[in-house]
């Protein structure tokens, strides 16, 4: 599904720093991975790259066989759109669009006529039981519902792969371990998952945990 | 469509405090210039309006005194007109000079019908003078050839001048009034909607028999055939004033010695002050809608700025570039068009109230002050086209910028951190 060919990355503000040297890492389809590491370690980065919200400077990376080198924004926004479905800390969703419109919003990109979007987004909501919230703000919930809104909003377009940028760490404990399940869920329909996170509790709920450190990959634990 | 309306109306929601000050700024830029082309046209009908009175290709002389020696005569002589000049413009000009006619001016006089009287001046014209200044016969006739050779006390008066002296709407037509204890028979009513100061007319015959011995004129007006560009009417004036100038002894290019206008010089100059305002009203209004432009490019950069984490995560969820230029570029230009037309309509509407004002007043029989200097100060539908266009490359101008940062976003940059 993922596979990555000696990516390298530097970044040039002020003294150039070398980010990434060399990262090769293969992800298999259906596969629940989880990346962790110091502050500054690069795991970030390489989710950026992952999500191709940022470019690499050597190397390949392959997304479901499809090279994603030297992209221009137009076709890296369709790719985005179509094959990566990400989840962040701080949810992101757009505050003055209620909870359906926010999941609806990939699909509005896609051109999908406003009705269609709509049912399928009420239908997401149902699926993470949040149906009755359909028509609220996200200033008006919790953080555990907007999470479940925003995994929502990753989901409705079907992407190949989802991306969790510390799903969790906005979330108290119990709401954490609700969103970990539903991610876990979600993950049991085959769909392949990669979280970043600094907590090893999260990290051990996953398939394999993937050590970053200093710009290399360190070690890979197989969990399951 | 329908969606991307919906996103601006949002957006626009969001903010309407900050949306209602831009757009004012516009709708003012809109309005003043509605406002200032309106008046500038209304400035111009009213001119060409009152022009309407006069013949194109009318052309006047009035006396002057010499200001310089000639031909061994001091300066200072006075130049007089005579009738000896309507002659002799009449020959010299023969098939080139159509209705001639001099005005002879009385002082103030009295002139009374029983009780009621009215003080003004009498002018002595001949039967060409109503032709020359477009007199529409209101009833009666006009002075005619046989009132000038009988120098007959007949007079010509306008509609307003009857109202005062005939206070009950008696038959004015046939009845004698006293100039001054001579009594005149009024024979037409005139009616021209313009003179703030109604002349009224008798034969320059009688008017130099009776109050001017000397038989001195105040000034004659001719209109000149075959006469279409300024350059014409110059080479002619040239010609007139050498000819005069000999029959008169006076230096030749002497200009003291005898005016000449002509109205053909007058309108064109008056043309030319129109066009140079309506240059300075198009500047002011542009200017103004620059400065509308560069309040909603300003605010739209704040906007853009304040919204970058929401065109980050769009961007992150698939938005193109295009898409997020065209959010911007379409809520600055929504932005403009609506409350621009809103300025407009405004602006045409208050421009539309002031005709109709104005309309009202001046068809209103009872009111004197018919002399218009200001008529129709509406726009064309054609400056309304041409204000919206401007308004939808205002928007496109003023959303350039902001657009052009909107789709610099970087999702990182905009996502990263909170």
């Amino acid at each position: 599904m993922i596979k990555l060919n000696n990516i390298n990355k530097t970044y040039f503000n002020g003294s150039p720093l070398h980010v990434l040297k060399g990262v090769n890492l293969e992800i298999e389809k259906g596969e629940l991975v989880s990346i962790m590491g110091a502050s500054g370690s690069g795991k970030s980065t390489l989710l950026n790259i992952l999500g191709i919200l940022d470019t690499y400077d050597d190397g390949e990376y392959f997304l479901n066989d499809v090279l994603i080198k030297n992209l221009s924004e137009k076709r890296a926004a369709e790719y985005r759109n179509k094959m990566i479905g990400f989840i962040f800390q701080s949810f992101n969703l757009i505050n003055f669009k209620d909870a359906m419109e926010n999941v609806a919003m990939p699909l509005y990109y896609q051109g999908v006529p406003r009705k269609k979007r709509n049912i399928l987004a009420v239908e997401y909501l149902d699926k993470l039981g949040l149906k009755e919230w359909a028509h609220h703000l996200p200033s008006e919930m919790s953080g555990g519902q907007k999470q479940r809104v925003a995994i929502a909003r990753a989901l409705i377009a079907n992407p190949q792969i989802i991306l969790a940028d510390e799903p969790t760490g906005a979330l108290d404990s119990k709401t954490t371990q609700e969103v970990m399940d539903i991610l876990k869920e979600v993950n049991q329909t085959g769909m392949t998952m990669i979280v970043v996170t600094h907590e090893s509790d999260i990290a051990h709920q996953t398939d394999k945990i993937i050590h970053i450190s200093d710009g290399l990959i360190g070690s890979i634990e197989t969990l399951k | 469509m329908f969606d991307l309306l919906n996103e601006i109306y949002n957006s626009m929601k969001k903010n309407k405090l900050r949306t209602f000050l831009t757009g004012f700024s516009i709708a003012w830029g809109i309005f003043m210039l509605i406002i200032l082309l309106g008046s500038g046209n209304g400035l111009k009908n009213g001119m060409s309006e009152n022009f309407k009175y006069m013949s194109s290709n009318s052309v006047t002389l009035w006396p002057g005194w010499t200001s310089e020696p000639w031909k061994g005569m001091q300066k200072g002589r006075t130049v007089t007109l005579k009738q000896k000049d309507v002659e002799f413009l009449t020959n010299k000009y023969k098939g080139k000079i159509y209705s001639i006619s001099p005005s002879v001016r009385t002082s103030t006089l009295n002139i009374s019908n029983a009780q009621e009287y009215v003080t003004l001046s009498i002018n002595g014209i001949y039967p060409d003078y109503q032709e020359m200044r477009s007199l529409e016969m209101f009833e009666g006739r006009f002075i005619n050839e046989s009132d000038i050779k009988g120098k007959k006390k007949v007079l010509v008066i306008h509609k307003r001048t009857k109202e005062a002296l005939f206070k009950n709407g008696e038959n004015a037509l046939g009845c004698f009034v006293n100039v001054n204890n001579i009594p005149y028979k009024i024979v037409g009513v005139y009616n021209d909607g313009f003179e703030q100061n109604p002349d009224i007319y008798a034969p320059s015959t009688t008017i130099v028999s009776i109050y001017k011995p000397n038989g001195e004129f105040n000034n004659i007006s001719f209109e000149v055939k075959g006469i279409s560009s300024p350059k014409e009417m110059e080479a002619f004036i040239t010609d007139l004033r050498n000819n005069l100038s000999i029959l008169h002894n006076f230096k030749p290019d002497d200009r003291n010695a005898l005016w000449i206008r002509d109205r053909l010089s007058d309108y064109l100059q008056t043309q030319g002050i129109f066009n140079g305002i309506a240059l300075f009203v198009w500047i002011i209004g542009i200017g103004t809608l620059i400065a509308g432009v560069v309040g909603i490019s300003n605010i739209m950069l704040i906007t853009v700025k304040e919204r970058t984490k929401e065109f980050g995560i769009r961007k992150a969820i698939g938005a193109t570039p295009s898409s997020i230029l065209k959010l911007v570029f379409i809520e600055s230009i929504f932005i403009t068009a609506l409350f621009g037309y809103v300025g407009m309509v405004f602006g045409v509407g208050l421009t539309e109230l002031i005709n109709y004002v104005l309309e009202m007043n001046s068809s209103g029989p009872s009111n004197p002050e018919n002399m218009t200097m200001f008529r129709n100060p509406t726009v064309d539908l054609s400056v309304v086209f041409l204000a919206t266009f401007i308004l939808i490359v205002a928007g496109v101008i003023a959303g350039y910028v902001p657009a052009k940062k909107a789709v610099s976003i970087k999702p990182i940059d905009a996502l990263r951190g909170e």
